[in-house]
């Protein structure tokens, strides 16, 4: 099947009974418009395009932090404006996947899945049961972002050391003062590190 | 109908095994056949491998917030890091997303340069390849130094086109950022002329020997559906047999107008990753007879390009480029701004560790390095 994300949906929405999911156009010369999937749609969705659709290459999971629900809707437009003021005003995160074809030429269909919110709904359910090829990039994403992936076998971070504690990728991240913070720093880096970091009780 | 990936760590302990009794190693990340700092967390039982984790962000350094934080051009020399040793393929995976981001039209000459350069790229990665395998095995020194002897007469030509031996930080939005010194095309018929000679050279020395079969057949193959669902792409997937190289399947660039074959394994294991390399060179040597042979005259660069506030409009784009290693593609976003929304490597590297636990799960340990050998990863790119 080709990667035209219209013909897909058709096909998705004639599979899946009461299926949430719609077009989302890309404003931009590039003109990749994508697919926004309801999370709880997600892993049937993925099913159906790897067993019925062709797409047997998942290559591609990248996140994006959107603290601004309407530049969302700006990068990739909905059909109907009035989508947009049903989202939280906090934001969400978003994981945009690019899916493949070993079988057919031409582009990767592009699919998008967003959470609740940016505090404490951050899950999306795993497809590595799926793809195995988002095992590690679903750990990323965890790792950077802070998305929680239900029923990732061994979700844990896999670029930062396991004892760091934020996500790095996300908007709102402040970098520490000093890298290589030491227990006796001193001169600036001390009284930086004071300013942003009071000591704790 | 195709059915789900084996969930891993489904057997991590061979039966019949005491658990008690299992051997566990840290390999790496300080050690000569990780290819940079890397680490394997492998339990054994005897000599066998039972479990094998991967650990990597050693060279951590958040590649895509930084990029976010500076100018789409200010990344530029950055990619040449991510796999630093086929940085032009990088430039071009970059260059090309942020074309597509913009709408940004190449003209003719650049993009036959961009090809030369690609495909250059590409005898580099895999001659150094050649080189690291077999040291890997045990070859040491030797088969290092005729691999880089020639890969040193590629870099030359860099040298003296981008001013840098590796980072090259040579393609710009909409073409390159110099045109092909005096010269520089007749030097390079000639190493095209000579490069058969090493491959036949190295092809001799390498298809016969005792050890390189005894070490590489059979060993650390897995069934090209398991591939395919693992996201392996590149060379590791086409010795599977998988006909799915970007050149022919998605084309980019000019990509569309030249003749050329896409090498097949059968079996996957890594003696077929290591010929299809060099059926891959042959090829790109063909794809660089014709490209030189077609090379236009006129600009090296879009001359109506804006390097001074360059701003994308509003929208997404992921471009993506074969490299030698795989499919590495870059996935951007443009709120309108100077800086990328959102910027993402795909590592091709990185994904194909995937399945490495599957490959060496009841294999030796020393296999463990051949099979690590034969994924050909980068460091720089895995960590990011």
């Amino acid at each position: 099947m080709s990667a035209d994300p219209a013909v897909v949906l058709e096909s998705l929405r004639a599979a899946i009974v009461g299926l949430r999911a719609d077009l989302r156009r890309n404003p931009g010369p590039a003109a990749q418009h994508s697919i926004l999937v309801d999370p709880d749609h997600l892993l049937p969705v993925m099913r159906h395009l790897r067993d019925h659709c062709g797409f047997d290459l998942l290559t591609n999971l990248a996140g994006i932090d959107w603290p601004d629900p309407k530049l969302a809707d700006a990068v990739a437009v909905p059909d109907d404006a009035g989508d947009a003021a049903v989202r939280a005003a906090g934001g969400f995160l978003e994981v945009v996947y690019h899916l493949d074809s070993t079988k057919t030429r031409g582009a990767p269909l592009v699919l998008r899945a967003r959470t609740a919110d940016r505090s404490d709904q951050v899950s999306i359910p795993s497809v590595v049961g799926v793809f195995r090829s988002a095992e590690f990039q679903e750990r990323e994403l965890f790792d950077l972002f802070g998305i929680h992936f239900t029923g990732h076998p061994d979700l844990r971070r896999i670029l930062m050391w396991d004892a760091f504690e934020d996500h790095p990728m996300r908007k709102d991240y402040v970098a520490p003062d000093d890298y290589e913070y030491e227990p006796t720093p001193h001169g600036d880096v001390l009284e930086k590190a004071r300013k942003h970091d009071p000591p704790k009780p | 109908m195709i059915s789900d990936p084996p969930i891993f760590n489904s057997s991590p302990v061979l039966e019949g095994t005491d658990e008690d009794q299992l051997l566990r190693v840290s390999l790496g990340p300080q050690h000569p056949s990780t290819h940079g700092v890397f680490r394997m967390n492998v339990e054994l039982d005897g000599e066998t491998v039972v479990k094998l984790k991967p650990v990597f962000g050693y060279l951590h350094r958040n590649h895509e917030k930084i990029a976010e934080t500076t100018g789409y051009l200010g990344s530029m020399p950055y990619t040449d890091r991510l796999d630093y040793i086929c940085p032009l393929s990088n430039n071009w995976a970059y260059a090309l997303s942020v074309e597509k981001l913009a709408g940004i039209e190449v003209p003719e000459r650049a993009q036959h340069m961009r090809v030369i350069l690609a495909e250059l790229t590409r005898l580099v990665n895999h001659t150094a390849f050649m080189g690291f395998i077999l040291a890997d095995m045990g070859a040491w020194g030797s088969a290092l130094m005729y691999a880089f002897r020639e890969r040193e007469k590629i870099l030359d030509l860099f040298e003296d086109l981008t001013g840098a031996r590796m980072m090259a930080n040579f393609m710009r939005f909409g073409g390159c950022r110099n045109d092909f010194p005096d010269g520089w095309d007749a030097r390079l018929r000639t190493l095209i002329d000579h490069y058969p000679h090493f491959l036949d050279e190295m092809e001799e020395f390498l298809l016969g020997n005792e050890i390189l079969l005894a070490r590489t057949r059979d060993v650390g193959a897995l069934p090209k559906e398991s591939l395919i669902n693992g996201g392996v792409t590149g060379p590791m997937l086409r010795a599977a047999g998988v006909n799915h190289d970007l050149r022919k399947a998605d084309p980019y660039g000019i990509y569309d107008r030249f003749s050329f074959r896409i090498p097949l394994g059968e079996v996957g294991d890594c003696y077929d990753r290591i010929m299809i390399r060099f059926l891959e060179m042959r090829e790109s040597l063909g794809i660089l007879k014709q490209a030189a042979a077609a090379l236009p005259g006129g600009d090296f660069v879009n001359p109506k390009i804006k390097i001074r506030n360059f701003k994308p409009p509003v929208g997404e784009s992921y471009a993506r480029v074969e490299g030698p290693k795989g499919e590495l593609g870059f996935y951007l976003v443009s709120d309108g701004g100077p800086n990328p929304y959102r910027y993402r490597v795909r590592p091709p590297s990185f994904i194909n560790l995937t399945l490495l636990e599957d490959m060496c799960l009841g294999l030796d340990l020393a296999d463990v390095v051949i099979i690590l050998g034969s994924i050909d990863i980068v460091l720089g790119e895995v960590d990011r």
